[in-house]
């Protein structure tokens, strides 16, 4: 009990560890920060583990705690016209929802700190690098353990902004501050739907409270379809569109690999990115009674794994690569939750944590190795060089690729599998889709390793010399990852193979609602044989295979055929090398939209709102010049004038006396002596 | 032969004081200023010594020791303005020297 008691401190570890970073870590020693920080991730992953394991004695697997009320409760009217309090509290809920996603975060998030230590040891800005980290790791502690939207929107944009600060960590770079501007500014547009959603709650349910919002939608007293419901989680889609860059907001991921490579593999795609996911998993219960919604995000999700996909062949930079693999991953988790698979999702998701990050480490690694070379086309041969690197990037990208036993072979079966079987959208085209979008996963993922560690070396003579195997601070979380990636999926083994699957059992109780009604209005009864389920595995793992099969002959045993396909398909090379254009088109309407049309708007407002303001006040004070200036000559000057004209006017028949003739005053004496001669003779 | 009487005395001095003063009025030339200046202080001397004899006392003559010392000091003072003056506007007119004329 003490440790579930105590889940608020979880958080609050990498919070002391980011604010001493950001407060005293420049008189740190490099030293130092990487036992602190690091440290700080580890005793919030034994809390969180501790905490998990005393779940069970918990009814209903959860556990809420109230910190204290942040925001007190005020009154307001409903949408139905009832008055409600509007009440946000500091409050925690660990269920085995967010247990998957604290374990997850603090798990992974500890192996690529230990990572870090090495990975950044010759950069500078050390101790800001680890104190950006530990902040958002306690971001993201909170995000996942709130027990409220609101609060969860706190460690949202607690993410976003760690995101930002790390993708423009080294910001001597212009493309790196610009890149995490784009992230910023598209989050901004995600988290402006994420917030209109919550107040679109907030009138219905007037509450923002997991339990209290999920319990209201299960009660029944809302019909599947409500279009409120409805408009309220297309809302949350838009926020989850934008911090799990789904299509057509995935736009700033790609450009966020400017950022160090344990950021990438952190933040970009093993915990942040999966956060739209984890919210839409944890309002499966509003999603259940929208299906219009749900067929919108099932599509969207589809769209995006396989619009990534294609473009991730094209790509030279191994980062940009594994990014848009990410994007195409985070894709079929949002299909997942689309079909009503929540599940599926969050299991993909925890899989998709251990292998990706694998996999972003393991670049890592080899740019570490290449002292900063990210071009593929300047890469080939490293296996020999970099052993251990290069086994567990096979392990992640076997497993990436669902080759049956890895952890990736169950997680995306399931949702392929639960795809066929939907009851919401088109099962079959989901389905394709989703196939088609792993053949395309196993022949970039593969491209990537074939280009990179086998064939003849392309690397630099200069850079070639320095290839070096990285440090054990760096391979040792490689090796556990590997380690996680293989084995991690078997926590879900299916029950069609023997297994009793026991991370659906666990979450059951959180998806409960939504299962309920999702069996409802299930018109059809699935009469889905496990035969067919075989048959579905065998077919992804035979378009996975083939893609393998297909990315060695093209890019390792002939790669003359890769070439001649680039020349003679070379528009269609041209469009996927360059993304669909889509950042062009967005620049084109959105950035130059605004720039010249509301440039020119803004010129306007400028020259005749704020200059006329400048300009009237400068007329103003023109005005008062000239008026004081009249008084200043007339008045203050005037009167001054006056007053010296008066003394000189008086003074002057005086002044002509003084003749300065020596003459002249003797006569004056003589004149006036006579006269009082005379004044005395007279009288 | 007629006696000389403190009345001829007094209009000896009367008319060479009145001498005097038209000529500090009327003369242009400073030196001649200063020598009517001198008329008019022999004026007052005579004046002295008249009523001296005619009230049988001394005070009168001592008092014109003083006045003959006083025009001494004040005849070489004078001159000496008159020589700094010349220096300075190179004339003695006194019509023209009227610098503390406002």
């Amino acid at each position: 009990m003490y440790y579930l008691e105590h889940i608020w401190m979880i958080p609050l570890f990498p919070a002391a560890g980011a604010l001493l970073m950001l407060l005293f870590g420049k008189r740190l020693s490099n030293a130092a920060v990487s036992v602190l920080c690091p440290g700080m991730v580890g005793v919030s992953f034994f809390f969180s583990l501790m905490a998990v394991l005393q779940l069970p004695s918990q009814p209903e697997h959860r556990f809420e705690t109230v910190l204290y009320t942040w925001l007190p409760g005020s009154l307001f009217h409903m949408a139905n016209g009832q008055t409600a309090h509007f009440q946000a509290d500091w409050g925690f809920l660990l269920d085995p929802l967010s247990s998957v996603m604290v374990l997850v975060v603090t798990g992974v998030g500890f192996l690529i700190h230990v990572y870090s230590v090495g990975y950044m040891a010759h950069e500078g800005g050390f101790y800001r690098f680890f104190g950006y980290m530990n902040l958002f790791m306690f971001s993201m502690l909170t995000l996942v353990l709130a027990n409220n939207y609101l609060l969860l929107f706190v460690g949202w944009e607690g993410v976003g902004l760690c995101s930002y600060l790390l993708i423009g960590f080294y910001f001597l770079r212009k493309s790196a501050t610009t890149a995490g501007n784009k992230a910023f500014l598209v989050n901004r547009i995600g988290d402006a739907g994420f917030v209109l959603g919550m107040f679109t709650m907030l009138s219905v349910f007037g509450s923002l409270r997991f339990t209290t919002v999920n319990e209201q939608a299960a009660s029944g007293a809302f019909s599947v379809g409500d279009p409120t419901i409805t408009v309220m989680t297309l809302l949350l889609f838009v926020g989850a569109c934008g911090k799990s860059a789904q299509f057509p907001l995935y736009v700033w991921l790609p450009d966020a690999m400017e950022g160090p490579t344990p950021v990438s593999a952190l933040i970009h795609a093993a915990t942040m990115v999966t956060a739209g996911v984890y919210m839409i998993a944890r309002s499966n219960a509003l999603y259940v009674l929208a299906p219009q919604t749900m067929a919108v995000v099932a599509g969207v999700g589809a769209f995006t794994a396989i619009f990534a996909a294609t473009i991730g062949l094209a790509q030279n930079d191994i980062k940009r690569v594994l990014a848009y693999s990410t994007v195409s991953q985070l894709g079929y988790m949002v299909m997942a939750c689309g079909v009503g698979a929540f599940g599926a999702g969050i299991f993909h998701l925890s899989t998709h944590a251990y292998f990706k990050a694998l996999l972003f480490l393991g670049s890592g690694s080899v740019i570490h190795a290449l002292s900063g070379e990210q071009d593929m086309r300047k890469m080939g041969g490293l296996s020999k060089k970099i052993p251990t690197t290069t086994v567990t990037f096979l392990v992640a990208s076997l497993a990436i690729i669902g080759t049956p036993g890895f952890s990736g072979f169950f997680s995306k079966d399931e949702i392929l599998w639960r795809a066929f079987t939907t009851s919401v959208g088109n099962g079959w085209l989901l389905w394709g889709v989703g196939f088609v979008t792993a053949g395309l996963t196993a022949l970039y993922i593969w491209r990537l390793v074939f280009l990179t560690f086998f064939g003849e070396s392309r690397v630099d003579h200069k850079v070639a010399h320095h290839i070096h195997e990285s440090p054990r601070v760096m391979t040792y979380p490689l090796i556990v990852l590997a380690a996680l990636s293989l084995v991690g999926g078997w926590i879900g083994w299916p029950q069609a193979l023997g297994g009793s699957n026991h991370f659906e059992h666990w979450l059951e109780p959180v998806f409960e609602p939504a299962a309920r009604v999702l069996l409802a209005e299930a018109t059809h009864e699935a009469a889905h044989s496990a035969s067919q389920e075989y048959l579905f595995m065998a077919l992804s793992v035979a378009i996975a295979g083939f893609g393998l099969w297909l990315a060695y002959t093209l890019f390792l045993k002939r790669r003359e055929i890769a070439d001649r396909l680039a020349v003679s398909f070379s528009g269609v090379h041209r469009l996927l090398a360059n993304k669909y254009y889509v950042d062009e088109v967005y620049n084109a309407v959105f950035v130059e939209g605004v720039a010249k049309g509301g440039g020119t708007a803004l010129g306007r407002f400028d020259s005749s709102v704020i200059d006329g303001g400048v300009n009237g006040s400068a007329w103003l004070t023109r005005l008062t010049s000239t008026v004081s200036i009249w008084w200043d000559t007339w008045v203050i000057d005037g009167s001054v004038r006056a007053g010296s004209f008066g003394v000189k006017a008086l003074s002057y028949p005086v002044r002509l006396l003084q003749t300065g003739l020596v003459q002249a005053y003797a006569l004056f004496i003589v004149v006036g002596v006579l006269i009082f001669l005379s004044y005395y003779l007279v009288r | 032969m007629l006696p000389v009487t403190t009345a001829h005395y007094v209009f000896l001095s009367a008319a060479l004081f009145t001498i005097g003063v038209i000529g500090v009025l009327t003369r242009r030339n400073v030196v001649i200023i200063l020598m009517s200046i001198e008329l008019i202080l022999n004026a007052v001397n005579i004046n002295l010594v008249a009523f001296s004899k005619q009230f049988l006392s001394v005070n009168g003559q001592a008092f014109a020791v003083f006045v003959i010392v006083d025009a001494a000091a004040e005849a070489a003072v004078g001159l000496g303005i008159i020589i700094a003056l010349f220096r300075n506007k190179e004339t003695i007119n006194a019509d023209e020297i009227d610098l503390m004329k406002w």
